[in-house]
């Protein structure tokens, strides 16, 4: 597997991220530069955490319109994994693959700590290596996290089990119904709040995140399976 | 237009002792005319009032700074460039620095601390390393106070938004609360890279004929005199120069971090320097002074922000987010290229020149010309010094000793003094995570970063207890030193050097001035001890609001390495049943303690005695332990004395403790008596433990369950962990969020 | 030229606990008369004349000044005397 982790001017957290892939899962990964257009012989693509563009106007909200994001979008389409973490996740809203918005967090503070997640839908392509309603601990790292969308958006997320990962226990940042992580209808394109990332290594407190890694690598041998058998 | 045709002329500062408002005493008038043989114009005064500042020329602490030792078998770079560099083996590296910004934080907290983090962060990847980690040591006077309170959490937000943007871990610091720093609160920001050999840069301007590169942010007026502001006491009247507040933007310094390292591995790259305090003028002037050159700069070509800057606003202003490059002639292209990737300006404004002078061209005239050197080479200052009356009276009171009847009353009261409290508050505001090397995060004794592809790991901490040097500064001083390796060998590093911030009062006053001789004494003595060099370092002087002192509060920055990160220990206990051993026995020392502030409301007395050869030795053979994988748990015993390090070492746990004392209770809970450890050893480790740790006391046991029990022949303690632990965790949030 | 001014405020329904932080902070300086305060953003745009500046300032704000999802806009566009 062939990852991509797209990397902005800003993004803080990609180097974490390509390690995590190539010493955590051990894979193949790049970087791909904001202005490449193209994203052909990548698996899947990860975009990372940071301030893109300093985070000015709002978060996300000018790396929406980098270079490389219509490969990305199409990418998405085509049904390659589209991981976006924390920055990631805020970019992915704005580019209106995921619906929905951040706002700042409800205390106002940048809150960095290890939280407790409650794995809600573990039939996705990101999850599958979890059980149903499993706890896991992951860390955060945001000043904007307060995931917001209005009730028919809400509404629709919990009819497709489109909300994969809820805080348990204390709600850190004031998320619309506790919410850490959703994914598209289609079911290949994940934005999280929490960093997987941070968590692939025991010695650094936590591998629970691993798991998320490994369950796109399982996802797409079986693809790749799947589609040389066909 | 300019208004350069307002400025003075020459004659007209002489005459009406102009220099004398931008910062030149009398003598130093003098001797500027002396080394230029004429008289200065405006921006040539300017240009010397800012580097012959205190901040930027050292020149009343030069004298006792010498003291320090700067070099090691490990010293690969000392004292004088952006920072220090220490070997850590196999062709790597670790730069470190400590700086402080305490003038600019009291005007404007946010941007004044923000700031002073981008500032510490260029001057380690101008020596050509990555940073990989922060540290803060922060000091503010009475949260009930609520300018005070302000002042803190503004401060904490302004390292937050600009550490966390940027994407280097803060992991690390200290943070206390004393009445003295109620109008001067203490910002010192500490970064460390980590940098292979070969890529070791220095701020150099060698190669006649050489380009001169201004790379990074524009230049605007704010900041302009930044570094003579840094040199005058907080008066009412600080608020109108707000002017010299700077404003940071961690987005430009991450892309100019990511541009300059590309830059560092360019064979073109000759020198590389941060325009910090002092702009331009110290970085162009220090460059050809280090190198025996000249500069010439045409300012006509320097980025700038605003229209109409003059020379001498354009040299002054302390804009961020920029650095000064040499490259050699002819590869200009490339690096702009190098830049331009990055979004960033990259302008050749000059030469390195023969002749060793700075001369600046601004349209189509010399505006200034002044010998490279002579920026560089303020006169020196000899203070005069006193012994203060309250020292000889500290020194003849008489040894105090508390009172105590409610031993775990006294206990819980203690942990929620704001210095003694959790400081999750303030961690949880810092990204400690990102870069994902983080193996030992904020609240032990030291931080543990990890070297990434190796089983090494840096170990660090800063430490200063100012109450000790209130009451004597010699033996204080040593102390710091000393408490800061011991954090570091606790967390089973060996400490390899330091860079401090010296932190003290106006000079002039005699009594300030024998504390800055006395504490530099002490640490240069401990250093000497254990062997721990200084590498680098600043100076903040004038730390007073209206004539009142801070506290002296040289505060100690330490770097250590882990051999092998297998072997890291932390404060906390881990396993049920490990035995619980205390090295080293309490005296009645409570001079200067936690305990007698509470009680007392003040230090008075002496500082607890350090013996150096006896804190080397416990050093060695505790640290010898934790390498071997004999110990569990490892804590210092400091401030607030073993009462509070029994809290530490079970708070986040879900572990109690079974301890029993045969000595008095009040001397062995709260004495601060130095070189004393808190260890918990497995089971199976404990004789090799007690035969490799001299004055190891088995004490105990760690539990599983919410009870620490302390039994002494007198009392017995009962304290139940979760509601202490509760108490000890709401302080600060509860104040802060209490009272706006 | 033409100067714009654009204001961006969060929609009614979307909680603002920037707003609220200012209120609450109000309230404790004893000004109990602020019922309510809302925290927006103002930007100034510098456009060159042509027909279409109202509808390219619309366009403007809703790909990148304002997500509509959370954020409401509004704005005046001024005539710009250079002097």
């Amino acid at each position: 597997m062939k990852t991509a982790v797209i990397v902005f001017p800003g993004s803080n957290c990609d180097q974490d991220m390509y390690y995590a892939i190539k010493d955590g899962l051990g894979e193949e990964v790049e970087y791909v530069w904001h202005a490449e257009t193209s994203l052909d012989g990548f698996d899947a693509v990860m975009i990372p955490g940071g301030f893109s563009y300093g985070d000015y106007l709002r978060s996300g909200a000018i790396a929406r319109f980098a270079g490389i994001m219509p490969a990305v979008i199409e990418a998405a389409k085509a049904g390659k994994p589209v991981l976006g973490v924390c920055n990631g996740f805020q970019i992915l809203l704005e580019a209106g693959l995921l619906p929905g918005a951040m706002l700042k967090n409800k205390h106002l503070k940048f809150i960095c700590e290890t939280v407790h997640l409650k794995t809600e839908n573990n039939e996705t392509l990101f999850t599958s290596l979890y059980k149903k309603d499993e706890i896991i601990r992951i860390p955060i790292a945001h000043g904007e996290g307060n995931y917001y969308c209005d009730d028919e958006t809400l509404q629709g997320l919990r009819d497709n089990h489109q909300i994969v990962f809820t805080y348990d226990g204390e709600n850190p940042n004031g998320s619309r119904a506790d919410i850490a992580g959703i994914i598209n209808k289609a079911g290949n394109v994940l934005g999280m709040m929490p960093h997987p990332e941070r968590a692939a290594d025991a010695l650094l407190g936590s591998d629970d995140g691993l798991r998320l890694f490994q369950s796109i690598l399982n996802h797409w041998r079986e693809s790749a399976h799947a589609a040389y058998t066909s | 237009m300019p208004l350069t045709h307002l400025e003075p002329s020459p004659e007209q500062i002489e005459q009406e002792k102009i220099y004398r408002t931008m910062g030149l005493t009398e003598d130093e008038y003098v001797e500027v005319k002396r080394l230029l043989g004429r008289k200065p114009n405006y921006t040539e005064t300017g240009l010397f009032s800012v580097m012959w500042s205190e901040h930027c020329s050292y020149k009343t602490s030069k004298p006792l700074l010498k003291q320090f030792p700067t070099s090691g078998k490990r010293v690969l770079q000392g004292p004088g460039e952006g920072a220090g560099i220490i070997d850590i083996g196999d062709g790597q590296a670790v730069v470190f620095k400590i700086e402080s910004h305490n003038h600019p934080s009291a005007i404007e907290p946010y941007q004044g601390a923000a700031t002073g983090v981008g500032g510490i962060i260029r001057d380690v990847f101008s020596m050509g390393a990555r940073p990989v980690a922060l540290l803060d040591s922060l000091r503010f006077g009475d949260l009930n106070n609520s300018r005070v309170r302000y002042v803190f959490e503004e401060v904490v937000s302004g390292i937050a938004g600009y550490g966390n943007c940027i994407g280097i871990p803060t992991v690390g610091g200290e943070l206390q609360f004393d009445d003295c720093y109620n109008g001067n609160p203490l910002v010192n920001a500490m970064c460390v890279g980590i940098m292979n050999h070969e890529d070791i840069q220095v701020g150099q301007a060698r190669g006649i004929g050489n380009t001169v590169m201004y790379v990074g942010a524009s230049t605007g007026r704010d900041g302009i005199n930044g570094a003579t502001f840094a040199s005058e006491e907080i008066s009412d009247k600080s608020d109108e120069k707000r002017s010299a507040v700077q404003v940071g933007d961690p987005f430009m310094e991450k892309l100019l971090v990511e541009a300059c390292l590309e830059l560092t591995k360019h064979e073109a790259l000759v020198g590389i320097q941060d325009m910090g305090a002092a702009g331009l003028v110290s970085s162009a002037s220090e460059m050809a002074a280090k190198a025996g050159v000249g500069i010439h700069m045409n300012l006509d070509l320097i980025p700038q922000r605003e229209t109409e800057m003059t020379p001498y606003e354009m040299m002054l202003s302390e804009s961020q987010e920029r650095m000064l490059i040499v490259i050699k002639k002819g590869s200009e292209e490339e690096i702009k290229a190098i830049f331009a990737r990055w979004g960033l300006h990259a302008v050749a404004v000059g030469e390195v020149i023969e002749e060793e002078v700075l001369r600046l061209e601004h349209k189509g005239q010399i505006v200034a010309e002044v010998p490279s050197d002579a920026l560089a080479s303020a006169p020196v200052r000899h203070m005069p010094s006193k012994v203060p009356a309250e020292y000889t009276d500290n020194q003849a009171a008489p040894v105090w000793i508390p009172v105590i009847e409610d031993y775990a009353g006294t206990i819980k009261k203690l942990l929620v003094q704001p210095t003694l409290a959790s400081k999750d508050w303030v961690t949880r505001q810092y990204d400690y995570m990102v870069q994902t090397n983080t193996v030992v995060a904020p609240g032990s004794d030291a931080a543990v970063v990890r070297v990434r592809g190796t089983k090494k790991g840096l170990a660090m901490t800063t430490d200063c207890n100012a109450k000790y040097l209130a009451l004597d500064p010699l033996v204080g001083g040593k102390i710091a030193v000393a408490e800061a390796a011991r954090n570091i060998v606790c967390s089973g590093a060996v400490p390899l050097g330091i860079t401090d911030c010296l932190n003290f009062g106006t000079p002039e006053n005699p009594e300030v001035f024998w504390e800055m001789e006395e504490s530099v004494k002490g640490m240069a003595e401990a250093c000497k001890v254990l062997e721990t060099p200084v590498i680098s370092g600043n100076v903040s002087l004038y730390n007073e609001t209206d004539h009142e002192a801070i506290d002296p509060t040289p505060v100690v920055g330490m770097v250590g390495l882990v051999e092998d990160l297998d072997r890291v220990a932390t404060v906390s206990f881990k396993n049920e049943g490990d035995a619980v051993y205390v090295v080293g026995q309490a005296a009645p020392e409570f001079g200067g303690s936690a305990l007698q502030i509470m009680f007392e409301g003040k230090a008075s007395g002496k500082p607890p005695v350090l013996n150096l050869e006896l804190e080397k030795k416990r050093q060695s053979q505790v640290l010898a332990a934790i390498q071997s994988g004999l110990v569990s748990s490892a804590h210092d015993i400091s401030e607030g004395g073993l009462a509070a390090a029994i809290a530490d070492a079970v708070f986040g746990t879900s572990l109690g403790a079974d301890l029993h004392f045969t000595t008095d209770p009040a001397v062995e809970l709260f004495s601060e008596t130095q070189s004393r450890y808190l260890i918990s050893v497995p089971e199976a480790s404990m004789k090799a433990f007690e035969s490799a740790v001299d004055g190891a006391v088995l004490v105990g046991r760690v539990t599983r369950n919410d009870k620490i029990t302390l039994e002494f022949a007198s009392d017995t303690v009962t304290l139940d962990r979760p509601e202490l632990e509760k108490d000890w965790r709401g302080v600060l949030s509860c104040i802060m969020s209490a009272k706006n | 030229m033409k100067k714009v001014k654009v204001f961006i405020t969060l929609k009614e329904s979307v909680l603002d606990p920037q707003g609220q932080a200012v209120m609450q902070s109000l309230h404790n300086m004893d000004y109990q008369n602020v019922k309510d305060v809302r925290i927006g953003k103002y930007i100034e745009l510098e456009m060159e004349d042509s027909a279409d500046v109202a509808e390219q300032v619309d366009a403007i704000c809703d790909k990148l000044l304002a997500n509509t999802v959370i954020e409401n806009y509004r704005y005046e566009i001024e005539e710009e005397v250079h002097s």
